[in-house]
């Protein structure tokens, strides 16, 4: 990097600062942020205070909802180092981010590596101006973490698909506008070449979703069903309801897991944010010198993660990373895991409750117990490490 | 913008060291001086100099190479991987780091290679550099050392001594000839093999040129030495890591049992996997340290302490699984793990152990502990 770049970053740095400290509504920054601010957007939504709409609407007309996608599909245009300043910047004037969507993190990605211009330019712009909320349809009740045996089937109609099965663990299905999901569409392939990568309205006939409770409490997953639902094969001209090639949707669904991979092991880049166990021991009183030592350790791991995240960040910067990417979700999973056990444990009965003195810290607790599950477990994880990067033979 | 990944010097300066130490000092190498009963090998680190390695922390003007912190954490990390034995932590990191920022004398003889140091500052079973006891008593103009040190690294075969001792005033560091009337040196027979020595000093006479730093202020002047020293052998560590790894998982791809290579079991192959994650982990933490040793070197403590905690943890680990992995023919003096395991044991305790460096860690980040 020249010292003429260095430049120009610093210059882009203040010019956005002052873009955010002008524009950003004072209900949405300098406090803690909960689950209950995060804007999710779509036809369903309902936005949970004026600022809230100003200020996706204020940053979406900017393309700062994606700062790092093309200008002519909604985004920035912004560069990895201007992005990251960004964001910075939104951290450092404590500011809440606009837009959190499944269509940014994961169809959007997917659509700009494998979509056509007419897909890019029809489903992008409603994903960054949080029109459209997206699902994610992949695992199955027999397709977990084998998920190429994905068994919901699309007949082909000539002008449209036949759509009937069943997903499970579809996040939000039940608030979500769209969803991509992938479908079999040849039952005589292999079972990796016959899966399809398909777009559906949730609006469509015969989806039907159900929430599931979880041991947390909550419903964040849900069942949905397909009951004969008719999908066009076209949505206009360009735009087919098939992203990639027909029965390729396992290179995109691929594609889109390793990108899952780094989002989940980073934990939100809050792994040394939140509560520390020190504060949790202090606040109760408790001096346990065997939950401090354990906390020591965990200090120490948790910093050298986050290094390792900041370090891969750099090496996709230049080259990528591929299948090594498993690593951040495996050991990024597991210590969070093993931070809310020792939360839990710091906190003692007053942690027990499910709305107590340490908030919603059980809940939390139960949660972090999905990490090392979804996107892939550990196990596949460790699968993948040992066939794909460290090369152990199979037999 | 820096950034957590090698920069082409760096990278170049890794496969020079790498096959340079591949040819000259595989882990033969160290079985050959073990043999012969010598804590290094001369030769090679004659070598070293020549290379410019003994002066990669010291200035062009004393006929350094200034390298920097990150490119000597390269060097080290390359030794380990081959568990390469030479004065070059004691010597071109540890003193040459705190002379030069002491502004001591001693600089041009390091990178010329007509002088090695060894640290003597341990007094009993655990690195506690604040608890020195051993006596720097006022004698005349100067001082009189008496006390005993341990576990000095390269400590029969320096030539000079740096060494911590209290003095009226507090804690003060000494740089001195090695064969000054009065210094007895008695190796220590470790299970690495490697040079280390218990020191007497027995009513031994210092002068005032003879102190580093300030009197009384011997732990600040010894902290900057330290804190590279630290680096580099979190450094080493993580090579020996690899090194051990990789011929562990070189051995389970050959390896049949069963009628298939053992690689081929899960129970392993995730055992392997989880170790490989491990070691990538710490591989993060010693670029850091390189990376902030060299940008903002008095604000290093957690970046150092950081690496040394991980580096030492991760090297259990990999030569635990290494012996237990290959099985037993692991066991056995012929083959090279042994060699590693026993390096890494000598290396965690080395500049303090696991729970010293954790405990730096958490008074950094604002946790007491």
């Amino acid at each position: 990097m020249t010292a003429t770049d260095d430049a120009r970053l610093d210059a882009f740095r203040d010019e956005i600062a002052g873009w955010i400290d002008a524009n950003a509504p004072s209900s949405l920054r300098d406090r803690p942020f909960s689950e209950d601010d995060i804007c999710w957007g779509g036809k369903r939504w309902t936005f949970k205070s004026e600022d809230q709409k100003t200020w996706l609407d204020a940053c979406a007309a900017r393309g700062l909802t994606a700062p790092t996608w093309p200008v002519e599909y909604g985004g920035a245009g912004f560069s990895r180092a201007q992005d990251k300043i960004f964001r910075e910047t939104l951290d450092r004037l404590r500011v809440k981010k606009p837009l959190d969507s499944f269509g940014l993190w994961m169809l959007g990605p997917a659509l700009l590596a494998f979509g056509t211009e007419e897909q890019k330019r029809h489903f992008l712009p409603q994903i960054t101006r949080g029109e459209i909320r997206w699902c994610q349809g992949y695992s199955e009740p027999g397709a977990g973490s084998d998920l190429a045996s994905v068994q919901t089937h699309a007949e082909d109609k000539g002008d449209h698909w036949l759509v009937n099965g069943q997903k499970i663990w579809t996040s939000y299905a039940d608030q979500a506008d769209w969803i991509f999901a992938l479908i079999r569409t040849d039952r005589e392939a292999p079972k990796h070449r016959g899966i399809s990568f398909m777009l559906i309205d949730m609006e469509s006939e015969g989806v039907t979703t159900r929430p599931i409770r979880l041991i947390s409490g909550k419903s964040p997953f849900c069942e949905t069903f397909f009951d004969n639902v008719r999908v066009p094969k076209s949505y206009g001209e360009g735009i087919s309801s098939i992203v990639g090639e027909e029965n390729r949707g396992w290179d995109v669904a691929k594609h889109l897991l390793t990108h899952e991979r780094e989002m989940i092991g980073g934990g939100g880049s809050g792994l040394t944010g939140g509560r520390s166990v020190a504060s949790v021991l202090a606040d109760d009183g408790v001096d346990d010198p065997v939950i401090r030592a354990r906390a020591m350790k965990l200090g120490v791991d948790e910093l050298a993660m986050n290094l390792t995240l900041e370090r891969y960040k750099d090496m996709a910067k230049q080259g990528g990373v591929g299948n090594a990417s498993a690593m951040l979700k495996y050991y990024g999973t597991e210590l969070n895991k093993a931070r809310f056990e020792l939360l839990m444990a710091a906190g003692g009965s007053d942690a027990l409750a499910w709305d107590g003195v340490h908030g919603t810290l059980a809940p939390e607790w139960l949660r972090t117990k999905a990490n090392s599950i979804e996107g892939g477990t550990s196990e596949v994880m460790l699968d993948i490490l040992a066939k794909r990067v460290l090369e152990l033979p199979s037999e | 913008m820096t950034t957590l990944t090698p920069t082409e010097d760096e990278t170049m300066l890794r496969d020079a060291a790498r096959g340079f130490l591949d040819d000259a000092a595989p882990v033969s190498n160290l079985r050959a001086n073990r043999d012969a009963g010598r804590p290094y090998d001369p030769a090679l680190w004659d070598e070293m100099v020549k290379m410019g390695w003994a002066g990669v922390l010291i200035g062009e003007d004393d006929g350094g190479s200034d390298m920097g912190f990150a490119a000597a954490n390269t060097l080290a990390e390359e030794m380990g991987r081959t568990l390469a034995a030479s004065p070059f932590l004691s010597t071109a990191v540890i003193a040459a780091t705190t002379l030069r920022r002491a502004g001591a004398p001693g600089l041009a003889e390091i990178a010329s290679g007509a002088a090695t140091y060894a640290l003597a500052i341990d007094e009993g079973p655990k690195f506690a550099p604040a608890a020195t006891r051993m006596a720097a008593r006022a004698d005349g103009n100067g001082f009189s050392l008496s006390g005993t040190k341990t576990f000095v690294g390269e400590g029969t075969s320096a030539t000079r001594l740096l060494v911590l001792a209290q003095s009226e005033a507090g804690p003060t560091l000494f740089s001195i000839d090695a064969e000054r009337a009065g210094i007895s040196r008695e190796k220590l027979d470790l299970v690495d093999s490697r040079d280390h020595a218990r020191i007497t000093f027995d009513d031994v006479v210092a002068t005032g040129e003879d102190v580093v730093g300030e009197v009384g202020q011997g732990l600040a002047a010894l902290a900057p030495g330290l804190r590279a020293g630290q680096a580099a052998l979190a450094a080493e560590l993580t090579g020996l890591s690899a090194g051990a790894f990789a011929m562990t998982a070189g051995y389970l791809k050959e390896r049949k049992q069963f009628g298939r290579h053992i690689g081929s079991f899960q129970a392993l192959q995730h055992r392997a996997a989880h170790l490989w994650s491990e070691i990538e982990v710490t591989a993060s933490t010693i670029v850091n340290a390189g990376r902030v040793l060299d940008a903002t070197p008095d604000e290093a403590d957690l970046a150092v302490s950081l690496a040394k905690a991980r580096a030492t943890e991760t090297a259990n680990l990999a030569v635990r699984e290494g012996v237990q992995m290959h099985g037993g023919i692991g066991m056995t003096d012929d083959f090279d793990m042994g060699f590693y395991m026993k390096r890494a044991r000598v290396a965690a305790e080395w500049l303090g152990d696991y729970g010293y460096h954790a405990a730096v860690v958490a008074r950094a980040r604002g946790d007491a502990a």
